[in-house]
């Protein structure tokens, strides 16, 4: 299947961000599990949590092609505005102050502390444990992740672009993660969430407006026309609710 | 149990974060479809009425809860 070239890019910068941010935090989980517990039952639970998304991928996958494509855009875009304007919505308010940013260095030290409690507590099971933490860690960040390869590719044909995106953002925070060895904390992953949230949003707007036929003015580029949109009222919106920094509360 | 319904609020979770905000998306969502179904030679009132409903519902949402 090809997909409209002027989307192209977009799905694939879309799917790579947005993997970058779910892959740093299975990440900051597996790495938690692996300095208290060690790498074996921190990479087993991981294994098993990657087996059990395959499972699901080469299950569903093929079902793709048998819903209507009207039906899928209809579906995926409700589906990618209810998940990217919940991003964005947490990106505003944690650019603006009224939440604490996301801190990867902070959610790596609450994992650590929480292992190491267990372990004071029941040592015979913490294996077990720390297997099956850093398995519903890869689990749900991964099937996050294959949400948005099939909301952002499935709509055009553009699986195989937006897998790529997604397959390259994985790689290259295993690789990071496995070279540095601890959290990847440096990743500007709230400006990320920002940007990812405005570009699902658009996405949203567009898949679901198509699937209930209404016919976008310049067509796939209107995405970009929406993005835009999107860009200038959250930026307004951050500048509206913005507190001093003191103020955010949890 | 308790394991396969904490998943599947884990999964929900995914999608919904502010119940109000999904009600509102979902609202604006139904709007649409009632308009583009009247009115289908005039499609983009339909399309922003999506548009506008969407950013409506967003900044309503941060406003709630920069209040609390």
């Amino acid at each position: 299947m090809t997909g409209g070239l002027a989307l192209v890019w977009p799905v694939i910068t879309a799917a790579f961000l947005a993997s970058l941010v779910e892959a740093v935090e299975a990440l900051t989980i597996v790495l938690a599990v692996a300095i208290v517990r060690g790498w074996r039952p921190a990479g087993l639970g991981a294994l098993a949590g990657l087996a059990v998304l395959a499972l699901i991928v080469v299950a569903l996958g093929p079902l793709l092609g048998h819903v209507p494509l009207r039906l899928l855009q209809f579906v995926i875009g409700i589906l990618l505005l209810l998940f990217g304007m919940r991003w964005l919505r947490k990106a505003i308010l944690r650019a603006a102050g009224v939440i604490p940013l996301h801190d990867e260095a902070t959610a790596f030290a609450t994992e650590t502390a929480e292992l190491r409690e267990q372990a004071r507590r029941n040592e015979a099971r913490l294996d077990w444990i720390a297997s099956l933490t850093t398995f519903k860690a890869v689990l749900l960040e991964g099937l996050e992740v294959v949400f948005i390869v099939i909301a952002l590719g499935a709509g055009r044909g553009l699986l195989v672009a937006a897998s790529g995106g997604a397959v390259a953002a994985c790689l290259a925070v295993a690789l990071v993660g496995l070279i540095v060895h601890r959290p990847l904390s440096r990743v500007p992953e709230n400006s990320l969430k920002f940007v990812v949230g405005i570009m699902l949003s658009a996405f949203g707007v567009f898949w679901t407006g198509e699937g209930l036929g209404v016919a976008w003015p310049g067509s796939d580029l209107a995405i970009v026309g929406f993005a835009a949109i999107f860009l200038a009222v959250s930026a307004a919106a951050v500048a509206l609710a913005r507190r001093p920094k003191a103020e955010a509360v949890s | 149990m308790t394991v396969l319904i904490n998943a599947l609020r884990e999964l929900a979770g995914l999608f919904v974060d502010d119940g109000a905000l999904a009600l509102m998306i979902i609202a604006v969502v139904v709007l649409t479809g009632v308009v583009a179904t009247l009115l289908p030679e005039v499609p983009l009132v339909a399309g922003g009425i999506l548009l506008l409903g969407c950013l409506t519902a967003l900044l309503s949402s941060v406003a709630r809860a920069n209040r609390r």
